[in-house]
């Protein structure tokens, strides 16, 4: 009997302490975790969303001129180095988280998958008079960067079209990729249609 | 009755006619699209499973309102579901408008009941994204955010201008709602914000509800921005108010609810009177004479939360019905002839219990059974 009330009380104590700890929720879009890391990078890139924006014109054709041999080597093979890549540039400049079907174009080059609320279209109504989030309030809302990094860039009002739910599916797989296999296709339709 | 009773003649739980170019079957969209200026206020949710408490709450409003906004775990604090307060305040006639918040469930879970909100007779639903669970009583929560306020909004326009779910799988009765979302003029990006009623708009919202507006001004700022959009002619645009009980209150709000911008001049305004309760009464009646008369405005949405039998005094001071007499809730015909024969049923001898119906269908002879 006195055993099984011991027993009973350890976890008890345990679960008082936690919520002091403030743990981030497992599993959770709230979560945010690169403890030790400010928000440097990500806002240094949405200060130069114009500047990236050039940059992933250029690169985007380059990737779409190596069709053939992305092809060739097979896209499901080419995925996994190209998906290594792509999670260390992207997460480094943008903390990337991934979706697999990247909107940084119409997002100011700020992730929206950094929301708490992983919003797709805009600021939640909650957004602090200092700019920042509502729920992590010593973050800067992506949203607020969103739209400021969308007036520098020069197809910046890409903000206003409203994106489709997140297709969860897709998730850490390489948009790149998916990007460039979708333009060759579109492109060979084309041809075939002329 | 007046000219525009917007009744079903065959029972106020009812939908009504379908009218040309009206997306829904309910009163509150008849009465934007009439051009009158319409109210609605927001019930709050009980924490309890009486579906009494519900109707209490709704009976302050009576003749008051067109619609009766039924909170999704607003603050994402439990109460009893909208869906519930909807499907109970159908039942008696009321015109609820059915909150949908991203937070708590996931798109298929939504779709499952904006079909049965229709079906239980729901004319209206507002989409939201939702507080972050953080701010409730509950802030371990797994946070769901599957949608985002304006991919829902899409999907219930698919389902209801489409006949089909975001699949593509068919609807045999698509649900015929009145779409509405919420704005916030007062929270940056400031000027992204009417832009961002525009993409609402893009997804299909017919109606909004904005934010509590204490800051005219600003307001009246947006408002601008929104009418050289063109957007107020879109959609209705209802401006949220509400009486702040007190300067400590208001402090209180400021500091704690997501979104809400409260000007120092009005704690101060608040702060100066004798009596805080009435001068926050009278503050709100003074905003609702200001954004009445800004133009594009459709509407006002009354959030008097723990105070909401000042709603009925607060619209009434106001005057921004103009006499007219929203719909409340009416004994008809057949029950007035109930209510009037109540004596006779009562105390006539009749057989009450189904034991005496039985027992007297025993003793009675009855060939047909063995
Ligand atoms: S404040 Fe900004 S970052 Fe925070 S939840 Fe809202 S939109 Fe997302």
């Amino acid at each position: 009997m006195s055993d099984q009330t011991h027993r009973a009380m350890i976890p008890a104590a345990g679960q008082g302490r936690a919520p002091q700890a403030k743990a981030p929720r497992p599993g959770g879009p709230a979560q945010v975790a690169r403890p030790g890391r400010g928000y440097a990078v990500r806002l240094w890139s949405v200060r130069h969303a114009r500047a990236l924006e050039w940059f992933y014109r250029r690169f985007a054709r380059t990737v779409l001129l190596l069709h053939p041999l992305w092809s060739a080597l097979g896209y499901g093979r080419v995925e996994k180095p190209m998906r290594f890549v792509e999670r260390r540039v992207k997460g480094f400049m943008f903390d990337c988280r991934m979706c697999g079907q990247c909107v940084l174009s119409s997002t100011g080059m700020s992730c929206p998958m950094n929301c708490p609320k992983q919003l797709r279209n805009g600021p939640c109504g909650g957004v602090r008079a200092n700019g920042h989030c509502e729920v992590r309030p010593d973050m800067p809302c992506v949203w607020v960067k969103a739209w400021e990094g969308s007036r520098r860039m020069v197809q910046g009002d890409a903000i206003l079209t409203v994106q489709k739910p997140v297709d969860r599916t897709l998730a850490g797989t390489s948009s790149w990729l998916r990007v460039t296999a979708q333009a060759a296709a579109e492109r060979d339709h084309r041809k075939d249609a002329a | 009755m007046s000219p525009h009773h917007d009744e079903n003649p065959a029972g106020a739980h009812l939908p009504l006619e379908p009218l040309p170019g009206h997306a829904s079957r309910g009163r509150l969209e008849r009465v934007l699209r009439r051009g009158e200026f319409a109210v609605t206020t927001e019930l709050n949710p009980p924490d309890s499973a009486d579906p009494e408490d519900v109707y209490e709450r709704a009976a302050v409003f009576d003749g008051w309102v067109d619609g009766i906004n039924a909170v999704d775990a607003s603050g994402a604090n439990c109460h009893m579901s909208s869906v519930g307060i909807c499907a109970l305040l159908t039942r008696m006639g009321y015109a609820p408008i059915y909150q949908i918040s991203c937070r708590d469930r996931n798109r298929i879970a939504i779709q499952g009941d904006v079909l049965g909100a229709a079906a239980m007779g729901v004319q209206n639903v507002l989409c939201l994204t939702g507080d972050g669970v953080q701010a409730g009583d509950q802030p371990g929560a797994k946070p769901v955010f599957d949608l985002d306020c304006m991919s829902l909004m899409e999907t219930i326009r698919t389902m209801r201008d489409q006949g089909r779910f975001l699949s593509g799988r068919k609807l045999t009765t698509p649900p015929a709602m009145f779409m509405g979302a919420a704005i916030n003029p007062f929270a940056p990006p400031y000027d992204f914000r009417p832009l961002r009623l525009a993409k609402k708009i893009a997804a299909g919202a017919q109606f909004v509800q904005s934010q509590y507006c204490f800051d005219v001004p600003m307001f009246r700022d947006y408002m601008t921005r929104v009418r050289d959009l063109g957007l107020h002619e879109q959609c209705f645009i209802m401006c949220g108010v509400g009486p702040l009980t007190s300067a400590r209150t208001a402090r209180w709000m400021r500091a704690n609810v997501p979104g809400v911008h409260i000007p120092d001049a009005v704690i101060a305004r608040l702060e100066g009177a004798a009596d805080q309760k009435r001068e926050g009464k009278r503050l709100c009646i003074d905003i609702i004479d200001e954004v009445k008369e800004i133009a594009g405005v459709a509407g006002i949405h009354v959030m008097a939360y723990r105070q909401e039998e000042y709603v009925a005094e607060i619209v009434h001071d106001s005057g921004v019905l103009k006499g007219r007499r929203p719909w409340r809730p009416e004994p008809r015909a057949d029950d007035a002839l109930v209510a009037g024969r109540l004596d006779h049923i009562l105390h006539d001898n009749r057989v009450e219990t189904p034991q005496q119906i039985l027992t007297e269908a025993q003793a009675a002879p009855h060939p047909a059974t063995t």
